[in-house]
């Protein structure tokens, strides 16, 4: 059984979810503040 | 009474109320998102490729042992979510201050994924330690139920959000939520399980191997609080512009 593939699957699932996790919640922030800046300056 | 004008009133107390304050707040919360969120991410990155490669490889376990490194942050933050989320249910509960209602939103999809990336990599990591994907014993089925305790609270939260409610329902399954953290913990002692017993806070863990540890559950929580902050900006945001919208039509 090689032992490396497990932990490379371990690695690989947590890195993908942390990532889409924070990408999807800096892109809220983002489209929401700009949104509401924009609402501000009209 | 419990109240600022009060000299007895607790300072920290006092603090949590001037933070309550959405604009107080925001100027805090400005400068820390990015470096919460990028201290997390060096933190982490530099525990996990520490843990991968300066490590020796466990006896029994040889290098699957290295799965410790996320698989312990994982669980930490899946249960320090909720802990995050109940705390922030009660002080709404108590104080009535939106933002704690609004932090308690934020927390949930961010301590679901941990919940989730834990049950995963714990899946993960059992083939090789155990022998099975899977077990039905009382810490594997107890962080699963904590995992879709999380995503009730997300649909609660947001059916709840929909019909215009003020957030008491969900704050109240929040509290409520918690008496499954002590059930979590306990569950390697109350009941025969197939998962170790505590072992990183024991200290039953060789030195030379559990120092990566510390610096991917500082890096990984500094990285929670980094999103759960995005989340609360976007929710601010959010708010702030629903407001004007309504403003506007009424005019």
């Amino acid at each position: 059984m090689n032992h490396w593939a497990f932990v490379s699957a371990a690695y690989v699932v947590v890195a993908v979810g942390s990532a889409g996790i924070a990408l999807l919640s800096w892109r809220a922030m983002r489209r929401a503040e700009a949104k509401a800046e924009g609402l501000k300056r009209s | 009474m419990d109240s600022p004008g009060n000299p007895r009133y607790p300072a920290r107390v006092a603090t949590l109320h001037a933070l309550a304050n959405p604009a107080r707040f925001l100027k805090l919360a400005r400068p820390l998102t990015p470096l919460l969120f990028w201290a997390g991410v060096a933190l982490a990155l530099v525990g996990a490729w520490s843990g991968l490669t300066l490590t020796p490889p466990d006896d029994l376990q040889k290098e699957t042992v290295r799965i410790l490194y996320i698989h312990v942050p994982s669980a930490w933050l899946g249960m320090g979510g909720w802990s995050g989320l109940a705390i922030a249910s009660l002080s709404y509960l108590v104080w009535r201050h939106p933002l704690a209602n609004l932090a308690a939103v934020a927390i949930a999809p961010v301590g679901a994924v941990f919940a989730a990336l834990c049950l995963i990599t714990g899946s993960i990591w059992g083939r090789p330690a155990w022998g099975t994907w899977w077990e039905w014993d009382g810490r594997l089925t107890s962080m699963l139920l904590l995992f879709f305790v999380y995503v009730a609270y997300i649909a609660l939260a947001r059916a709840d959000a929909d019909r215009g409610g003020d957030g008491r329902v969900p704050a109240l399954f929040g509290v409520a939520g918690s008496v499954l953290l002590p059930i979590i913990h306990y569950s390697v002692i109350w009941w025969n399980t197939l998962h170790q017993g505590e072992s990183v806070l024991t200290g039953k863990i060789d030195r030379t191997m559990v120092w990566p540890l510390w610096l991917t559950l500082s890096g990984f929580t500094l990285f929670f609080g980094g999103v759960v902050l995005m989340r609360m900006r976007a929710a601010l945001a959010s708010q702030k512009v629903e407001a004007r919208m309504k403003r506007m039509a009424a005019q």
